[in-house]
This record gives structure tokens, sequence and C-alpha cells, in this order.
């Protein structure tokens, strides 16, 4: 294991401070002691806990459908500015209570990242293992897709294929998932170049190991720690650009709550009711940021050598 | 140098063909142009004239080497949704596209690199945090939230700036400002951290042993060294402006670039989209090819490896 060799090596600087307090920590301890003294992680990680507890069990405790309209009650304000405590955050342009479709929309939101983030993951990483693992030609090719890639703004891809195909869900996940792999092909890539050359690879192959076997299980191991960090912030990302889609019209479609969609639909009533923009948006805000930091904290906690 | 330049040029110029090629045959494949054109009650009768009539029942590869033939011959086809040449549309729209960008630019500048610099002048103090917050509220925000809250507020509450349009400068400071948000976190991170470096470096220790002190140290000595990869970054970043065009020229309806692309997207008006996509992965690659040099001229490890 390569990976807890190298954050050996940079826990060995830290060691007199440990032997001092008397106290040798495995790696884990130190682990769980980086990670709570992470004011960005822990804050982070509550916000995300928070939201997928909301996200799975608020729809359960809401009595209204988010579908429901009620064209008597339409464009009623949220209950701080005005409004019942019926609808705790006011209703649509249709009558349809906020709060349950927001409710939804997290839980789009957060499917959408997590499902995107995961497509992206399988794709970039067996590109990536095998680029750096073979090198020459396969590597040749899989950095001249990267190049590619990287020579269009992701939107405008994601715009083209998701009209190309039709808008739906399902479309709009797979798109963004297929267009979020080079994260992680970099860093597979690379790990893997590194890797290959080490003893313990060389010993797998000694023994007979086949190609597949040594790929998967001496070489991915390695990557986890840095695929962890990388799957997180490409969450971030996949959720953004779903967002964009959906307010664009190329995403997610009405009647579905999807957060970018309900702030397209709110744009219409901007100057009037503006908490049917505000609160999606927030919303959409709050759940990046809690990703962000969350991302941003398993980094410097987990890759301490790729710590500044 | 040169050798290096022209094999970066090289590879450029093979990506934006593999694009175009693939944009190509992904539309074409992908759609039916001549039903498009035609629209979605036409008779079989019609839609098969139009496609004997636009050439688009010869194969693909020959209609693919007509295209670059006209492109090469600086015609960029016809628009089958406004009925115009695609290569006045893109003409029309290049300017306010590019007046944005640059603006948005010069915001990223006067926003991220002052905040940098005043974050690595007092690390861990309150001025640093208060920066870092701000890097990490600038990822978070969406874009497109973030540009109708600043309708909303500096438009209709303050009156500052006109609600949308393309007329004068004065239309433009809020687009740009909203689309050099997504800029100003990693531009600022980059120049905190090589003023950070250049702090402790050798040569810092040495102008401050002879006498520079303040400003005179930091804009002289630390923050010409510290700049240096910013300017590639930039260069990336200004192709991220387009894409981030097509959303804020939709919120504050510039007619711009990235207008026509959304526009063109959901009308379906397949020639538009093909040769929109070609400009941008041209304007990416140039972009990325000049980042390129700049990098290789800064660190010889580049262009010698």
């Amino acid at each position: 294991m390569t990976d807890t060799n190298l954050s050996n090596a940079t826990d060995a600087t830290r060691l007199p401070r440990a032997t001092e307090s008397a106290t040798l920590l495995t790696p884990r301890q130190m682990l769980r002691r980086r990670a709570v003294g992470h004011w960005g992680l822990m804050i982070g990680g509550v916000l995300l806990a928070a939201i997928v507890l909301i996200a799975v069990f608020g729809p359960m405790l809401m009595h209204i459908s988010p579908y429901a309209q009620d064209l008597t009650a339409r464009l009623m304000p949220p209950v701080w500015a005005g409004g019942s405590w019926d609808h705790v955050f006011g209703t649509d342009h249709l009558g349809r209570d906020y709060l349950a479709r927001i409710l939804i929309g997290a839980r789009i939101s957060l499917t959408v990242g997590f499902l995107a983030a995961t497509l992206g993951c399988v794709i970039g990483v067996s590109l990536g293992l095998a680029a750096g693992y073979f090198g020459g030609r396969v590597d040749q090719v899989v950095s001249y897709l990267l190049t590619c890639q990287l020579s269009l703004p992701e939107l405008l891809l994601a715009m083209v294929l998701v009209f190309l195909i039709g808008p739906s869900l399902w479309v709009v996940i797979g798109v963004i998932g297929i267009l979020h792999w080079t994260y992680y092909l970099v860093i597979a890539r690379s790990a893997a170049m590194r890797i290959r050359e080490l003893d313990f690879v060389a010993a797998a192959r000694a023994l007979g190991s086949p190609t597949w076997r040594v790929l998967g299980y001496e070489i991915l191991p390695n990557l986890r720690s840095q695929v962890i960090v990388i799957f997180t912030i490409e969450m971030g990302t996949a959720i953004l650009s779903e967002a964009a889609l959906s307010f664009l019209g190329v995403g997610i479609q009405s009647p579905t709550p999807a957060w970018g969609l309900m702030i397209a639909q709110g744009r219409e009533t901007l100057f009037f009711d503006p908490w049917l923009c505000i609160l999606p948006g927030a919303a959409l805000f709050i759940l990046i940021m809690a990703v962000n930091l969350f991302g941003d904290g398993l980094r410097d906690v987990l890759t301490p050598e790729g710590r500044r | 140098m040169i050798r290096y330049a022209f094999r970066r040029l090289l590879l450029a110029a093979a990506v934006a063909f593999t694009v175009s090629l693939a944009a190509f045959l992904t539309l074409h494949l992908a759609t039916d142009p001549a039903q498009a054109i035609a629209g979605e009650n036409a008779t079989p009768d019609v839609v098969h004239q139009i496609r004997v009539e636009y050439g688009l029942d010869r194969p693909l590869t020959t209609q693919y080497g007509a295209w670059i033939d006209d492109l090469a011959h600086g015609d960029l086809g016809e628009s089958y949704y406004w009925h115009q040449s695609v290569g006045h549309l893109i003409a029309q729209a290049a300017p306010v596209t590019f007046k944005l960008a640059s603006l948005a630019l010069l915001f990223t500048i006067g926003l991220a690199i002052p905040l940098g610099a005043l974050a690595a002048l007092r690390p861990n103090t309150w001025l640093d945090r208060l920066a870092l917050s701000v890097a990490v509220a600038g990822q978070a925000v969406p874009t497109f939230w973030f540009a109708l809250m600043a309708i909303v507020a500096f438009a209709v509450k303050l009156h500052w700036f006109p609600v949308a349009g393309g007329g004068s400068l004065a239309h433009f400071v809020l687009p740009a400002f909203v689309l050099s948000m997504r800029s100003v976190p990693p531009v600022m991170r980059l120049t905190r951290a090589g003023l950070l470096e250049a702090f402790e470096s050798d040569y810092i220790r040495t102008a401050r042993a002879k006498g520079f002190r303040g400003s005179r140290l930091l804009t002289r000595q630390a923050l010409r060294n510290a700049l240096l990869p910013v300017i590639s970054v930039l260069a990336v970043q200004l192709g991220h402006k387009l894409g981030g065009s097509i959303i804020v020229e939709s919120v504050f309806s510039l007619p711009g670039i990235g207008r026509l692309t959304l526009d063109s997207i959901l009308g379906g008006d397949i020639p538009t989209v093909q040769m929109l996509v070609f400009v941008f992965a041209l304007i990416f690659v140039g972009l990325t090819f000049v980042a390129d040099l700049i990098n290789a001229w800064l660190d010889p490890r580049l262009r010698l490896g």
C-alpha cells in the first residue's frame, strides 16, 4: 500500500510531537485527529449530512404533494413575508407548495450529483489506469481524447448532447457523467504510472497475476483517497451543471421540481415574487458550498502529501 | 522554443479538426437536417426535395469535405433558422461577447489579485479568512442565480445599472461582474499561494536586506514572480468566460455568441451549432496554445522535456 507508506512518510515529521505526549498514534487515529480538527470538513460534513437527511425524510413528512396544483392559492408569499403556515415557503405560479417542491428538488440534485460523479469516475479511472499502466499508444490515444474534450466548454457540449438525445432526468445524468471524467483520468493516469514501477506490482506480476488483477487489486486500492476527494468535488460541479442545463431549458423538464428549472420559472415573476428565485437558488448555494467544503476538507485530511 | 511551439500548434490544429469532424458526424447522424428545415408536419415528398436541394442526400464524407471546402473559402454556411449566413450571425454577435469577456477579465484581475495579495500579506488573519470565504462562496454560487440576484439588487432596487440589453457600456458592467465571479476564486488562490512562496524565497530576503520595504517589495519583487503562473491561468479562464457567456448573455439578454449558441441549439439550427462548436474549439485551442507557450517560456523544463 503505497498510499499509507506515503502518508506515514509525511506523518513521520509529526512523530516527535506524538512521542512527546507519550502516545504513538496509528495512521487511522491521526486521520481522525486531522479530520476533527478541520473546521471546513466538519461544517461541510454536517451540512451535507443534514441535507441528505432532509432530502430522504423531508418529503415523507410533508402532507402536500409537490405536484398538487391549487389555482386559488397561487404565488402565496413565504411565512416570513406575510404568508401562512399552510405553505411555509409559499406557493408557485400554479399554486404548488414550494417547500414540498424544494425538498424533492434536493433529492433530484443529490441523485444527479451522485450518479453523474459515479459514471465519470468509472470512465475516468478505467481510462486513466489503462493509460498510465500500459503507456505508449494507449496513453497517447487517451491523452488526445482528453485534449479534445478540454477544447470545448462543458456546458456547450452538454447542451448539444442533451438536445440531440432529448431532455430527461436520465439523459442529463448520463451526459453530465460522460463529460466529468477528466479529473479522474489525470489522477488515475499519473498514479498508475508511478505505482506500476513499484516492487509490489512486480511481485504480483511475478506471481502470475493477470493484468486485470494487477490493475484492480494492486493499483486501484492505492487511488482510493484521491478518487474519493475528486468524487466529492465532481458531485458539486455535476449538480451545478444540471441546474444550469435545467435553467436554460435543455435539462430536466417541467413539472419535475429541479432547482434550476424552478429558478427559470420563478424568473418570469422575478420582480414581484423574488422568493421564487431566491429560495431554490439559496438551497443550491448551500448544497454546493457544503459539498465543496467537504471535498476541500477531505483533500486536506486524506491526501496530506498534496497539501501546501 | 520554436520546435516546441510548432509541435503544440500541430496538436492544436489536429484537435480543432477532430472536434469539427466529431461535431459534424454527431449532428448529422443524430438528427435529420432536412426534416428540421422542412418542419415537423412536412410530407415525405417535401423532405426528400429539400434533402436533394441542400445536398443532404450525398454521403457524409462528401458533405464534410464540402463543408471544409466552403470554410476554406470563407463561406460558413447558411442558417436554417434565421435564413442568414452563419458568418454574418457570428460576426454580429462576436463583438458583444468580446466586450463582455474582456470586461469580465478586467474585473477578475482587479478583484482576485488585490484580494490574493492582501490575504498573502496577512496570512491566517481575519483578512485572509475573509478572502478565503469569498473564494469558497464564489465557487459555490450558481452563475445564473447570481445574475438574477444581481439584477434584482443593483438594477431594480438600487437603479445603478440597466436591467438588460446591450446598448451602452453600462449594460455590460453587471453581466461582466457576474461572469468574473467564477474565475476570481482560482486566480485569488493562485496569487496568494505564489506570493506566500515568494515571501519565503532567498531573493526576497536579499531584497529585504537591501532595504526594500512594504509596497515596493510587494510590487517590484514578489508580485512580479508570483504573477507569472497567473497569466497562463488567465488565458484559460478567458476560455471559460465563453462557456459562461451562454448563461450570462441569456439572463441579461445580450445579443452575443452565448445567446446565439443557446438560440441555435433550442431552434435545432444545425449549420449554426456546427460552426459555433468549431469556433469555440478554435478559440479554446488557441487560448490553451497561448497558455502553453507562456508556461514553456517561463519554465524551460516543459519545452525541453
